[in-house]
């Protein structure tokens, strides 16, 4: 016996008689040929109890600085929102933290009917007539999007924003080079998508053209002028990777001409964790329904008339068409959406506009604050609502390590981020509503006194 | 047992309604913090044209309605905690809390993934351990814990043996063939075709392993990768797998092992051992990450020396002084890595689930995790052999099996007239979650069983008296009773096509 | 449809597809999938039928049949240009299932080379081939 198997000695004489075998070793001697079996025990650490296990676990994450060890404006994709409790006392709730996927619906209607509400709830919030039950998270979403956009017309390269963020943009590649498109950047113009370029490049063999909004350094995109651009030449899928959280105020992809939206969903009630699990939403226009990858939860009826869920349109997923599937993406989300389902519940009609001008207006005192400060120059001046781009006179390196001393994250090394020479001396900083004004202060104060250290430091 | 038609059950009787049915106008749960910041005109911060006009439609409710509304919800869901869950490939095996609470430390759950590595060296250690596990786990030497599932761990490998060949041959002809046998996942093709290469199917030979025959026919120059799970989906361990490497690797090919059925070779054998060269790991089966309701899951890959060269970025490593960092390997000259294959990380929370287990195990207790798996397995097999059933149900192939079994359900669907849907759906009203049904597509109305290792032999022993039953059932009263079941759970039979033919994905509002 | 039934009077393609020559002009005919493949597929819940004017290739997929548990090619028996589809499939798809071979009829086309019909079966060769 080990952890949490039941097997007494009484069982195993008991089973081992049933089937007929001497002992446990019969049934792999008699399976496994002795040319590939182990031989030896595994070279690993001995089990140890539960309490040891926490104590060990406990002292891990005591060398993690998080989000409650230090004043953050970390951003960049995934944001320190506030999670209300009760989430997470639904989503350690057996019934729905331990069944598998809803293959058998009659005794999955809680997890089933779940579904169908996130759907709507993406649906209301991208403004788009279909969206499905979750993918992985954001990047990969985008590339999905890309291989739907290829099945729809067969064409062969993707026309994308550098404004999208940068692992969007290596996972869209990654995954291109696979089923073999082309990537093509546009550069950005004063912090959006250069309107010129972004025309020029489409072209009647592109495929999609993709855009982030708000994009990576935190602007607000043209989204309509973007979408409307691409309908001149070849009409290419529009895809536009987007920021849920700002959808309470900013105008939604479906009234910008996008046909379909993605994005990553962890600022939804999800926790950071250090990068995942979270989900990815995907959202589009009725017409390519049967090209959406994913699950999707659909409703009906039972034998006798009552209002039920399934699991619809499987033909399209991995396990019926196989080779011709839309993807192969087998596992929604489905604990993580439902985190974000109820957070929007908890939001509310309200309360998401409510939190959106919150952080539109703190974001906004927090760009102007910093960039009064001497050596902090705005990275460009386009409208921006929860996150935004400054340049620092000095490395920014060596000014996150003066912050840090003071307990304060002022942002994300931009350089670091995108890699590109461009970017030098850029930061990117996140607004939460768990940044108030007192902590903006702060921040101010501090990258202040980091950044004109660091330029004595260099003067002398 | 008779089967109840005319009393409505308490949640048969609660008609569903979504939360966007209830609420009023006005009530709300969120209260946003005040705006602490000068109120500066709205129109300066954001031109009205990019402003949204009306606001999404989302309910307007309080805190106790979501509350009831999602706990009731949960209500009408069966759950591996509340059940038998026997999924055959899925490995539903109990999900341990202390990793729940491990998690959830904030030093886990609210550390930034841009944080300095500096300042996570709690959370790259976890990983790295984890690496160095999974390799002695597989037999292979270098891990990338990227892959988000299965299905991304699977693409991750072709995606690899693709560059792999890419590499060796230069700008010359790149084979593009990936072999799966006819008893595969179904991800296998479909992963393969997004990768762009081609699927190209390999027969099961009489013993339900690969056809070596078949194998050597279409094994040549063009062949980039076979795709092979072992055990395979009938739970059978091939007994050719070595001479299977062998065939493969002649021609150049790489061997990619699917690891949905590693709860069966846990510290008795290890797919690099067999020969594979790529395998990837499903957290959420052998690792206890719990499935979620479908997910998240996490899909980590290990690879031989050959494939390192090529595996996503980033990758943690450890520096001479012992400190871990993020290796990106961007600007590097020569980085042959195929890229990212997500954002950040990946699912680090699942992560600590993992690890915490194999801390808890440790390789004996793993191995005999794997042992009591295919014992439980084997077991259950010999109670459904008993007469009453092996004649309904006979095994598909083999004699024994390792931590799963298939049975076909044809001579039941032939001489009691009931199919294997019939009897899953029968199962309900007994209180398990019926095995996988229909697959592999291999075998006639398919059974599929994994009954995993935390089961007790009283569940497995209920379990065969269960099938039994029904089978008596059908047997003395005929097929009716299992054709119209469920009856006792919150809705009954459901109509598939009518939700395929007109599809309805969202509440009307 | 209930009970199995091949007509005489069509050519079949091993793929499951049948073809029925106009009898007032050589050159056009209907195309459909026969009873095997609409008993194999179950109930068809959707088909989206072809653009008029798009062109075929014998032995090729056109388009796609699509069920709860599977979705199939249908693969044209003999090539030429489609000018009439039945969009009526599209709003209700069940005639495919119910009259494979009347209202369940998918396209008509002219034909490229009429003589390729000579490379299908008739009636009595088709059957043999779902019999092995």
């Amino acid at each position: 016996m080990s952890r949490y198997t039941a097997i007494t000695d009484a069982d195993l004489d008991a089973m081992l008689e049933a089937i007929g075998v001497a002992s446990t070793q019969e049934l792999f001697d008699r399976q496994i040929p002795q040319a590939v079996r182990l031989g030896r025990p595994l070279a690993l650490p001995d089990g140890r109890g539960e309490q040891e296990v926490y104590e060990h676990l406990r002292e891990l994450a005591s060398r993690n600085t998080s989000a409650e060890d230090e004043l953050s404006f970390l951003g960049a994709g995934m944001y320190d929102h506030y999670v209300p409790a009760l989430i997470d006392m639904l989503t350690e709730r057996s019934e729905f933290l331990t069944p598998y996927t809803p293959y058998q619906p009659e005794i999955s209607q809680g997890g089933l009917q779940v579904m169908f509400e996130y759907q709507t709830a993406i649906s209301e919030l991208t403004a788009l007539p279909v969206a499905n039950a979750s993918v992985y998270e954001g990047p990969s979403a985008v590339a999905a999007a890309g291989y739907l956009a290829k099945l729809h017309n067969s064409r062969r390269r993707f026309v994308v924003s550098a404004g999208l963020h940068p692992h969007s943009i290596e996972t869209l590649r990654t995954y291109a080079h696979g089923y073999g498109m082309e990537v093509v950047e546009v550069p950005l113009r004063e912090g959006v998508t250069d309107p010129g370029a972004w025309a020029q490049a489409i072209d009647a063999d592109t495929s999609a053209a993709i855009f982030a909004q708000p994009n990576v350094y935190g602007a607000v995109e043209d989204a309509a002028a973007l979408s409307e651009a691409t309908k001149a030449v070849g009409n290419p899928v529009v895809i536009a990777q987007v920021d849920p959280i700002t959808l309470g105020i900013l105008a939604p992809p479906g009234e910008c001409g996008v046909d379909v939206a993605v994005g990553e969903g962890q600022p939804l009630g999800n926790r950071l964790d250090f990068g995942g699990p979270s989900f990815g939403f995907f959202a589009a226009r009725e017409e390519y329904l049967r090209r959406m990858p994913g699950r999707i939860a659909g409703e009906t009826t039972d034998v006798d008339g009552r209002r039920g869920f399934v699991l619809t349109l499987q033909t399209r997923e991995q396990h019926i068409r196989r080779e011709k599937a839309t993807s192969n993406i087998c596992t929604a989300q489905a604990l993580n959406a439902l985190g974000g389902v109820v957070y929007l519940t908890w939001l509310g009609r309200r309360g998401i506009v409510e939190l959106g001008e919150l952080l539109l207006a703190r974001t906004h005192y927090a760009r102007e604050t910093l960039s009064a400060l001497d050596g902090i120059e705005p990275l460009h001046s386009q409208p921006v609502i929860r996150e935004f781009a400054v340049r620092l006179d000095a490395n920014v390196a060596a000014v996150k390590r003066r912050c840090a001393a003071e307990g304060v994250n002022p942002g994300v090394d931009l350089q670091k981020l995108t890699g590109r020479e461009e970017d030098r001396g850029g930061l990117l900083v996140a607004i939460t509503e768990q940044r108030s004004r007192a902590d903006i202060d702060r921040l101010v104060d501090v990258l202040g006194a980091a950044v004109a250290a660091e330029r004595e430091m260099v003067l002398a | 047992m008779t089967p109840v038609t005319d009393l409505e059950l308490p949640l048969q009787r609660e008609r569903a309604r979504t939360i966007f049915q209830k609420g009023a106008p006005g009530r709300r749960a969120f209260l946003c913090p005040e705006l602490d910041v000068p109120r500066i005109g709205s129109d300066e911060l954001l031109p009205e044209r990019f402003r949204r006009g009306e606001p999404p439609r989302l309910s307007e409710v309080s805190e106790p309605e979501i509350v009831r509304h999602y706990v009731g919800l949960s209500k009408r869901n069966f759950d591996l905690d509340s059940g038998f869950y026997p999924l055959g490939s899925c490995t539903m095996k109990h999900n341990p809390r202390l990793h729940e609470r491990a998690a959830a430390l904030p030093g886990h759950s609210r550390l930034h993934p841009l944080q300095d590595p500096e300042r996570a060296q709690g959370a790259l250690e976890l990983m790295w351990n984890l690496q160095e596990a999974l390799t002695e786990i597989s037999g292979l030497p270098h891990v990338s814990l990227q892959p988000s599932a299965g299905s991304h761990g699977e693409l991750a490998g072709v995606l690899l043996t693709r560059a792999f060949h890419e590499d060796r041959r230069e700008g010359g002809r790149v084979p593009n063939k990936v072999l799966t046998p006819d008893t595969a996942h179904g991800t296998n093709p479909a992963t393969v075709t997004m990768a762009g290469l081609e699927v190209v199917k390999v027969a099961t030979d009489e013993h339900g392993g690969v056809d070596i025959e078949d194998l050597r026919a279409k094994a040549d120059a063009d062949v980039a990768c076979l795709m092979l799970t072992n055990p395979n989906t009938l739970g059978l361990f091939d007994p050719n797998i070595v001479e299977i490497a062998e065939i493969v690797h002649g021609v150049g090919a790489t061997l990619y092992y699917d690891g949905a059925n590693l709860n069966a070779v846990m510290g008795l054998s290890r797919p690099g051992d067999m020969g594979f060269d790529i395998v990837h790991f499903n957290l959420h089966k052998s690792f206890t990450q719990p499935h979620g309701g479908g997910g998240p899951g996490s899909g980590p890959i290990a690879v031989s020396d050959r494939v390192a060269p090529f595996l996503p970025v980033p990758t943690v490593s450890r520096g001479e002084n012992g400190s871990f960092d993020l290796d990106y390997g961007r600007g590097q000259v020569g980085s042959k890595s195929i890229g990212r294959l997500r954002g950040f990380q990946g699912n680090y929370g699942c992560f600590v689930r993992a690890y915490a287990y194999i801390c808890s195990l440790g390789g004996d207790g793993l191995k005999d995790a794997s042992e009591t798996a295919v014992l439980n397995a084997n077991y259950l097999l010999a109670r459904l052999k008993e007469a009453g059933v092996a004649e309904y149900l006979p095994l598909a192939y083999g004699e024994l099996c390792m931590h799963e079994f298939v049975l076909s359900g044809g001579p039941m669907k032939k001489e009691l007239k009931i199919k294997t849907l019939d009897l899953a759906k029968r199962l309900l009203d007994f209180g398990f979650h019926p095995p996988t049904v229909y697959f592999p597509l291999l075998v006639e109305e398919a059974l599929m069983v994994e009954p995993t290792e935390t089961e007790t032999r009283e569940t497995l022993d209920a379990f065969a008296e269960a099938i039994a039953q029904i089978l008596r059932e059908a047997a003395t009263d005929g097929p009716e009773v299992a054709q119209n079941a469920p009856y006792t759970t919150p809705v009954r039979r459901l109509d598939e096509v009518a939700a395929a033919k007109h599809p309805l994905i969202r509440q009307v509002l | 449809m209930a009970d199995a039934s091949y007509p005489d009077e069509l050519l079949y393609h091993p793929e499951h597809d049948w073809a029925r020559i106009d009898p007032d002009d050589p050159a056009l005919a209907t195309f459909g999938i026969t009873w095997y493949a609409q008993d194999a597929l179950g109930e068809v819940v959707f088909f989206e039928a072809p653009e008029v004017g798009a062109t075929l290739t014998r032995g090729e997929p056109y388009a796609e049949v699509e069920s709860v548990k599977a979705v199939s090619d249908v693969v044209a028996p003999l090539s030429g240009e489609i000018v009439e589809v039945n969009d009526a499939l599209e709003s209700d798809p069940a005639p495919i299932n119910e009259d494979p071979y009347g209202e369940g009829w998918l396209v008509k086309v002219r034909m490229s080379d009429p003589a390729e019909h000579e490379t299908l079966m008739d009636a009595a060769s088709y059957t043999a081939t779902l019999a092995g």
